[in-house]
This record gives structure tokens, C-alpha cells and sequence, in this order.
């Protein structure tokens, strides 16, 4: 039996099944919880409906976005262990990166689906569930207190304006990627394997294709598929230098 | 006359009533959603860091302890601060039911703000109101119930797919899904922040290039990368920050000129 079949093997579906619907229990309790605050504070029925709807039709698109992103996964991890990271907690960017980073812990060359074992496998799973769960914990200890500091809407709303907090976030992803394309070029000129950087070159050409028809043909919805589609771009022309070479 | 005074105060005081009934219903409600809401959450983490362990033994292979902790090194370094920012940033906006509901079902920046901020468009509430926390909830149930739904359906497709995706022609394909994802992040970071990428970009380049023993260890390099480009915004910020206070000031004396 190879170690993708027993990644995908019914007794992994299970595990990863019953977290997932662990959180559809919750999601269920608290939406049941949050419709009847609504109506019992006199919130009108046909907005509360409305809300409902509007939610689940705009997440639609980003969901089949984020499948992409189990199929992407799924040749080095299997399908149970992406499918509930990213059901549960997760985020694309953040799992793939993480499970590279494991791997590499592990001994591997990286997130690579010839070289992965079964302790790698278990490894990497704990590295990115460990890895991810701050939020939580942070929010089980401080959500109640923090938000009890901002009763008022004025300084709330003031929280979500542009702040340090934005430039901070968007300079921590330009550092990570900084880091990751460096080593990608020290790849090529150690080794000689430049699969890598053309995977890398592809995917970004394929992104700013992306990001043309976005914001100059006025196609919003693309933004949904930009980041898995430009993705598989870039592993397909892998596939396809494989090919050739 | 007096009749009809004394028949607005009855009235003014039922709606004060009401409006009293409400507040103390919606204060009850805001609290077990606490109790609630943080019981879920230590569930959720007992399960997310037992369910490695549960696979371990169900595959007899269990996690490496001593990759786990370099592993959770590097990781935890990077993203401790950034699930902190993302803390502070969103809880205000999701609320509390929302907050406890987001942070479990994850994929907040992508997802979960985008919709309640639609939903509470929808609505016209605002940050901080009972019905803020109402929208939020019920937006965020109903997203992650939606893509929970669309993804395991995908899952339930993709089982007869295997083979195919595991035949050695998509080999390299899966070999590089690491970098497919930095390609596309580096396009969308880097337009945003051009004068913050080149100085990690260059260094850390240069770095790889010298000494490739570096690369096995990218991981780390991605702290003093981060670092940096944290470094280099925040003298982006001040100088945004400076640039706007003096428009302001130019506009302030601009309007008193002509005054």
C-alpha cells in the first residue's frame, strides 16, 4: 500500500471527519443562538433572511476557490488532512507554507509528495495544526475583555481603519515571500533546478493576468480564483517542462 | 389634557420597559455566547492537537517530537505575531459570537470579513450595536456552513479522481505547490509594497546565492526577512503619516487664506 493510499485511507476520512463536523455543530448552535436574538430584539425577519442568503451565494465563489487548494494539496498530503485544514482554522497561503516548513523539519527537501513518510506525514500534521492555533487561544482567553474595552461603536470602528496593523501584515507576507523566492534563486544556482523559479515566474505572470482583468475589466468575481487559479497555472506548466525536458 | 399626558407617560414608560427587556435579554445572550463561544474554542484546540496523535496511531507512525519542536519554531515565530494582529484587527469588527466562530472556521481575510462586511452593508449596522452582533454571527455560520458544504462535496468528487492524481506525470506539479503559491503571493504583496520587498528580496537573495547551506533552514530566514520588511514599513508608515498631517496642515492654512 503506497503512503498517498493510506494518507487517503477511510480511518484518516474519519478523524479528519468528525472535527469538521464538530465545527458545523458549533456553526449550527450559534446561527440557531444568533436568529433568535435577532427576532426576540425585534430585528426584522426578511433582513435576518437576507443576510443569510447574501452569505451563503457570495461565499460560494471563494469556497470552490479554496477546493482548488485541497486539490493542490492533495498529491503530497492526500485529501483528509487539507480538506479539514482548510475547513477548519485554515488559510491556502498559510497551510502550504507551514506544511513546507515541516517537511523541511522533518528532513525532507521540502513539501514534496516523492519523498513524504508516514512520520512525516503525522509531523507535519501537528507542526500545522500546533502552528495555527493562537488565534484560538488567544481568543478563548482575551476576545470577552477586549471587546468589553471597546463597548463603544466610535472606537471600534476606529480599530478597522488603516493602521501600522495593515502596513505590518502586508510587510510580514512581503518578508516571507522575500525569503522563499532567495532561496529558490540559491536553489538554481547551487543545484542547477530551476523548476522552481519558472513555477514561481508562471504563477506571478499568471496572477498579474489575474489582476489586469480585476481592476481594469472591472471582473471583481476573478478575485475569488485568482490565488488557486494562478497556482495551478504554475504547477501545470511544471507538468508541462517535465514533459519537455 | 391631563388624560392625554398621562396616556403618553404609560406609553413612554412601556417602550423604556420593552427597550429594558431587550437590553437584558441581549446582555444575557452576549454573556453565555462567551461561555459558549470559549467552549467550543478549547474543544477545537483539544481536537486540532490530538487529531495528529489519533493518525499516528491509526498509520503506526507517530509525530517526529524532535522535528515537531524545530518545526513549531520557526512557525510559531512567524505566525504568533500575526494571529495577534489578526486578534486585535478583526474581533472588533466580527463581534463576539463572530470572533468565535471565525477564528475556528478560519480563512478570515479571504472570506469571513469580506461577507460580514457585505452582510452588515445589507442590514446598515454598525461596529459595537446588538444588531452588528446578530449580522455577524448569523453572516459567518452561514459562510462557513456554505464552504464546509462546497468542500466536501469537492472531497466526496476527488475520491475517484486519486490515481490520477497521484500518477508520476503530476508528480512535478505537486512538487511545486510551494512555489506556485509564492508566485502568485509575491506578485500581489510586492505591487503593493515595492520599496518594502527590495531590501528582504536582495538580502536574502544574496544570502541563498553565498551560502546555499542557508536554503534547508528558509524557515528561519524568513524572521530577519520579515523583520525587515516590518522594519521598512514602518518608516513607510511614519513617512505616509508625516506626508498626510502636512497636506492637512497646507489645506487648514489654504482654507484660512481665503477665509
Amino acid at each position: 500500500m503506497s503512503v498517498l493510499s493510506q494518507l487517503n485511507s477511510l480511518p484518516i476520512y474519519l478523524i479528519c471527519g468528525t472535527i469538521v463536523l464538530f465545527v458545523i455543530v458549533m456553526s449550527v448552535f450559534f446561527m440557531v443562538r444568533a436568529w433568535r436574538a435577532g427576532t426576540a430584539i425585534g430585528m426584522d425577519k426578511a433582513k435576518l433572511r437576507r443576510v443569510v442568503t447574501s452569505s451563503c451565494t457570495f461565499t460560494l465563489l471563494p469556497s470552490i476557490s479554496i477546493l482548488l487548494g485541497v486539490i493542490a494539496l492533495s498529491g503530497s498530503l492526500g485529501v483528509p488532512l487539507p480538506w479539514l485544514r482548510l475547513s477548519v482554522i485554515g488559510a491556502l497561503h498559510y497551510e502550504t507554507s507551514v506544511a513546507d516548513i515541516a517537511a523541511r523539519g522533518v528532513g525532507l527537501s521540502g513539501l514534496n509528495a516523492s519523498e513524504m513518510t508516514l512520520k512525516a506525514f503525522t509531523t507535519i500534521a501537528l507542526v500545522m495544526s500546533v502552528g495555527i492555533i493562537w488565534s484560538l487561544i488567544f481568543t478563548a482567553l482575551f476576545n470577552k475583555g477586549y471587546l468589553k474595552k471597546l463597548q463603544t461603536p466610535k472606537k471600534a470602528a476606529k480599530s478597522g481603519g488603516k493602521s501600522f496593523g495593515d502596513y505590518a501584515m502586508n510587510a510580514m507576507f512581503i518578508g516571507l515571500v522575500a525569503a522563499y523566492i532567495g532561496s529558490y534563486v540559491g536553489t538554481y544556482t547551487s543545484t542547477g533546478d530551476y523548476m522552481p523559479l519558472i513555477v514561481l515566474v508562471v504563477s506571478a505572470l499568471v496572477m498579474a493576468v489575474f489582476t489586469f482583468f480585476i481592476e481594469k475589466k472591472n471582473l471583481v468575481w476573478l478575485e475569488n480564483f485568482s490565488i488557486a487559479g494562478s497556482m495551478l497555472a504554475g504547477m501545470a506548466s511544471a507538468v508541462a517542462v517535465g514533459a519537455l525536458v | 389634557m391631563e388624560n392625554i399626558n398621562l396616556e403618553n407617560a404609560a406609553e413612554n414608560i412601556e417602550v423604556s420597559e420593552q427597550e429594558n427587556e431587550k437590553k437584558t435579554y441581549f446582555e444575557h445572550y452576549n454573556a453565555r455566547t462567551h461561555v459558549y463561544g470559549r467552549l467550543g474554542l478549547i474543544i477545537g484546540v483539544i481536537l486540532m492537537v490530538g487529531f495528529p496523535f489519533a493518525m499516528g496511531l491509526v498509520l503506526d507512525a507517530m509525530p517526529d517530537m524532535n522535528a515537531f519542536l524545530k518545526g513549531i519554531i520557526q512557525v510559531a515565530a512567524l505566525y504568533i505575531p500575526s494571529c495577534l494582529v489578526e486578534f486585535l484587527i478583526y474581533t472588533p469588527m466580527l463581534g463576539a459570537g463572530g470572533s468565535y466562530l471565525a477564528f475556528i472556521t478560519g480563512n478570515l481575510i479571504n472570506m469571513k470579513i469580506p461577507c460580514v462586511m457585505n452582510s452588515r452593508d445589507i442590514v446598515g449596522a454598525k461596529s459595537g450595536t446588538p444588531e452588528n452582533e446578530i449580522v455577524s454571527t448569523l453572516s459567518i455560520a452561514a459562510s462557513a456552513l456554505t464552504t464546509t458544504a462546497v468542500i466536501a462535496i469537492g472531497v466526496l468528487l476527488l475520491i475517484p479522481l486519486q490515481p490520477v492524481l497521484s500518477s508520476p506525470v503530476l508528480a512535478p506539479a505537486f512538487n511545486n505547490v510551494v512555489p506556485a503559491l509564492f508566485g502568485a503571493l509575491a506578485y500581489k504583496y510586492f505591487r503593493k509594497g515595492v520599496k518594502i520587498a527590495v531590501l528582504p528580496l536582495l538580502i536574502m537573495t544574496v544570502l541563498c546565492v553565498v551560502m546555499p547551506s542557508l536554503i534547508g533552514s528558509v524557515g528561519f530566514l524568513v524572521i530577519p526577512s520579515g523583520a525587515m520588511a516590518i522594519g521598512v514599513a514602518w518608516l513607510a508608515f511614519k513617512s505616509d503619516k508625516k506626508k498626510e498631517e502636512n497636506k492637512e496642515e497646507e489645506n487648514k492654512q489654504e482654507e484660512d487664506l481665503n477665509a
